[in-house]
């Protein structure tokens, strides 16, 4: 292959142009959230005996879960908060952001018909996926810019700042290099988004699990490219050497990528596509057939990804008890005894799985607007079936599979806690408790329901609410945002099964709120043009 | 000089064997028409011949290089445009001409020729590509790929979704085309729009060259259509060697017969006596009926 990166530049252009809205979006979320932690957190933590008192009840697998090495617990500054309990949200949204506009600029252009556009004018067989990667470091590399100048405003140091905007930067990179593989795997755009989350869920997994193993990081840990960024031990005992691992790894996959990429046909996967069924077998034929048909793979990886992390999850309550029985004064000290410090960890990871639960039910809402866009809503409609009840029918798959996947996610977490701790019910409680969760998740799907019916243009919104839902589930306690904020969060106002009983009253609100959504959705849809392009 | 050539091209996906020994010439300065139904390998050959996919075995040769290795050089001498374009929503169509035009090595042409062929086809290039409708979106690659300057272009379909007025303007376009001497590679399911442009045809079917050569030489190829009133026994005529697909109604009879066959049954039916008679070359339509319909056959078998 002669000249495989001719036109480089002008795509990298056209991406820029594509892309000036979304990335400008991507910063002010980022950056701004970082900008604004850290003096929320010098207030809400003014000196030194109030950040000792924070770090102290950090060591339980819950809090290591969802923050990162213990790196300077005995000497809690502002610093090492910032690193400790913001750095890997930062590290995972980064990485969320690569992954997307990787996709974006490279499958989804490509399943769209718009590379062939590109390719056949003087534009090298490379030069779309380079294109796609450079701009994505470049957009990583600029928001790692932001965050570094965000934690230096914020008083912090300039050597921790700097080193923590590089491992931001860099680890996006790394989960960009990954979508870059995943992308050359498969032909469609929404598997290698779903394959490349599944690494970065994995990534996160092994961090989490590892530093439960061992607080500064085991050998599992090490095996997540999250768990690099977060050994450089920001504004501990700083060192760089980590993040080198990962630009060895993108450097690996990046090779990869072009191996793949070198042979194969345009728009093809590494595989031929299979054929199928000659005729529709009476399942697709039924009402919710046909959306059941088109969810099946997303509701499958759902499962079994949310399955598997609630498995190892529960699998934690095991070092709980072990941590318990070392330090005798913990359980006393957060007020809680040992049945209940269990019960706590497992409500604390089940909150942490219906995140999960949220993100695929407003997914799998929203999988109607890209029906409509793409004209196959019209011709479900053109058929006779009423706008009702192609949407209604929809819906109650999408409720139907997120009842599975909390009950899924509450089994699983028992069966781990079970396993762990030898105690008997945990199973059956756990995955009763789960459903507590349903309002909420209702709540998130019928938002994107309402969306999708009145404002169809405006329906991507739905997935700010998740945001919202995963933030404050993360750091809003850290923040020690304001209530009223917090409760925007459907999530947050349910109670934390099952160490907090099922108050009911919370629970109706939120099933009256779904409904009314549910409601103006199914009306929208009743009165507005159906879009198509 | 040659243009384009392929031979015994074979590209599998899969199971699927899309072309299967697939042979082509184009000459410098042709129009050469490509035809062949629903799933013959026509898209198939012309991505081949972009260096998009790579064939398994056999060779071509697309301006004397390889499209595959040398897809890049290929590129900045050929123009293409496919059937189903399609655009990114939120940039105009003004934006993508330019944009595409600009790729390809120039720099934007703001001069009368872009003018000229945005108002020929009738395109607003200040709507957003998320508005246009399909033949829009069409014209927006027609207008992109004919500002630009190129030696050989290749049009899979190209007028799949515009109206007769705007493919009167394509028509008129690729004429223009083969009068300054370019070359043309023009698959279509139009055959009209074929008759009128093409030197030569191609057809394909289940990715194998049935038939190729100029309009004359296929038609010479084949059968005749004869209308007669005559006093001849039907059963005799249709017995005659090269007699096929015979219907009488009363003294008229109707029946194609192969053109090496003529002068035989024109002297049988001169013998018994006839009182009108035509002959037709068989129009293209039949031909392409012919040679699509064998394939029903051939797939039924
Ligand atoms: N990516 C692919 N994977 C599997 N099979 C394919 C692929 N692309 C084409 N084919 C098959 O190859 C054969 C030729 O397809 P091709 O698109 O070249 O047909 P065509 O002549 O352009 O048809 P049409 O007139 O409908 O455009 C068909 O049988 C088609 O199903
Ligand atoms: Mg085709």
């Amino acid at each position: 292959m002669r000249e495989p990166w001719a036109g480089t530049g002008q795509l990298l252009r056209l991406a820029l142009r594509r892309d000036r809205i979304r990335i400008l979006i991507w910063f002010v979320a980022i950056v701004g959230t970082v900008a604004a932690t850290v003096p929320a957190l010098e207030v809400a933590y003014p000196d030194a005996a109030a950040r000792q008192a924070r770090a102290a009840i950090l060591t339980n697998p819950s809090a290591v879960m969802m923050t990162g090495p213990a790196f300077g617990l005995d000497d809690y500054t502002l610093g090492a908060m910032v690193a400790n309990e913001l750095s890997l949200s930062l590290f995972v949204t980064v990485a969320v952001m690569s992954v997307l506009l990787t996709v974006r600029h490279t499958r989804s252009e490509e399943e769209a018909g718009r590379t062939e556009l590109l390719r056949g004018l003087p534009v090298g067989h490379y030069a779309p996926a380079t294109a796609a990667l450079v701009h994505v470091a470049g957009v990583n590399l600029v928001i790692g810019a932001g965050t570094a100048l965000a934690l230096l405003g914020g008083g912090l140091e300039v050597a921790g700042s700097a080193a923590m905007g590089l491992a931001t930067a860099v680890t996006g990179l790394v989960f960009g290099a990954v979508a870059a593989v995943t992308t050359q795997v498969t032909a469609h755009a929404r598997a290698a988004t779903g394959m490349a989350m599944v690494v970065l869920a994995a990534a996160f997994v092994a961090r989490g699990v590892g530093d439960v193993i061992d607080s500064q990081g085991s050998w599992l840990s090490w095996l997540s490219p999250l768990a690099w960024a977060q050994q450089t031990r920001l504004f501990v005992d700083l060192r760089w050497w980590p993040l080198a691992l990962s630009l060895a790894l993108t450097v690996v996959l990046l090779a990869v990528s072009v191996r793949l990429a070198r042979r194969r046909d345009l728009g093809a996967g590494l595989r031929p596509e299979r054929g199928g069924r000659a005729a529709a077998n009476p399942i697709l034929l039924s009402g919710q057939g046909l959306a059941l048909r088109l969810l099946r793979g997303t509701i499958i990886g759902w499962s079994v990804g949310l399955v598997l992390m609630a498995i190892t999850f529960g699998s934690l309550a095991n070092s709980l008890e072990d941590m318990l029985a070392e330090v005798p004064d913990l359980g006393a000290w957060i007020g809680m005894g040992g049945g209940d410090l269990i019960d706590a960890f497992a409500g604390a990871m089940l909150s942490f799985l219906v995140f999960g639960v949220g993100a695929f039910a407003v997914g799998a809402v929203l999988r109607l607007k890209t029906e409509e866009e793409g004209g196959r809503g019209e011709a479900v409609l053109a058929t006779g079936a009423s706008r009702l009840g192609w949407v209604a029918n929809w819906f109650a798959v999408v409720v139907v599979a997120s009842i599975v996947m909390l009950v899924l996610s509450g089994l699983g977490l028992g069966l781990g806690v079970q396993a762990a701790t030898g105690s008997a019910d945990a199973i059956g409680r756990l995955a009763v408790s789960s459903l507590a969760y349903l309002p909420a998740v209702l709540v998130m799907a019928a938002l994107a329901l309402a969306l999708f019916g009145l404002v169809p243009p405006l329906a991507g919104l739905a997935w700010v609410l998740v945001a919202w839902v995963v933030f404050v589930g993360w750091v809003g306690a850290l923040l020690d945002l304001p209530a009223g904020l917090m409760g925007i969060s459907p999530v947050d106002r349910t109670p934390t099964v099952p160490v907090e009983a099922a108050d009911p009253g919370p629970l109706l609100v939120l099933t009256a709120i779904a409904a009314v959504l549910t409601i103006g959705g199914l009306l929208g849809i009743r009165r507005r043009d159906i879009r198509s392009s | 000089m040659t243009a384009i050539r392929t031979e015994n091209l074979v590209k599998t996906f899969g199971t699927t064997r899309a072309l299967d020994g697939f042979d082509l010439t184009v000459e410098t300065g042709q129009v050469a028409g490509f035809l062949g139904p629903n799933g013959a390998g026509k898209s198939t050959t012309i991505r081949v011949l972009l260096g998009m996919l790579r064939a398994d075995s056999g060779s071509a040769s697309v301006l004397g290089m390889d499209p595959f290795r040398d897809a890049v050089a290929v590129h900045r001498r050929l123009a293409y445009v496919a059937g189903d374009v399609s655009l990114w929503p939120n940039l105009t169509g003004g934006e993508i001409v330019d944009l595409l035009t600009r790729i390809h090595g120039g720099t934007p042409r703001r001069d009368a020729r872009r003018a000229d062929l945005l108002d020929r086809f009738e395109l607003d290039p200040t709507k957003k590509a998320r508005t246009y409708s399909k033949g829009n979106r069409q014209k927006v690659a027609l207008v992109a790929a004919l500002c630009t300057d190129a030696e050989l272009y290749l049009f899979d379909e190209p007028t799949s979704g515009l109206d007769p007025l705007m493919e009167a303007v394509f028509t008129d376009e690729v004429r223009a085309l083969r009068d300054a001497g370019h070359t043309v590679l023009l698959s279509s399911h139009i055959l009209a729009e074929v008759e009128k442009l093409c030197d030569t045809v191609t057809i394909i079917r289940s990715g194998r060259a049935v038939e190729t050569g100029t309009l004359g030489d296929l038609r010479h190829l084949t059968r005749s259509s004869v209308t007669a009133t005559t006093a001849a026994d039907p059963a005799r005529l249709a017995a005659l060697p090269g007699v096929h697909d015979l219907v009488a109604e009363d003294a008229r009879v109707r029946f194609d017969v192969d053109d090496a066959e003529i002068s035989g049954v024109l002297a049988a039916l001169n013998e018994a006596g006839v009182s009108h008679l035509t002959v037709a070359p068989p129009s293209l339509e039949e031909l392409f009926m012919r040679h699509y319909g064998d394939e029903t056959v051939a797939a039924g078998a």
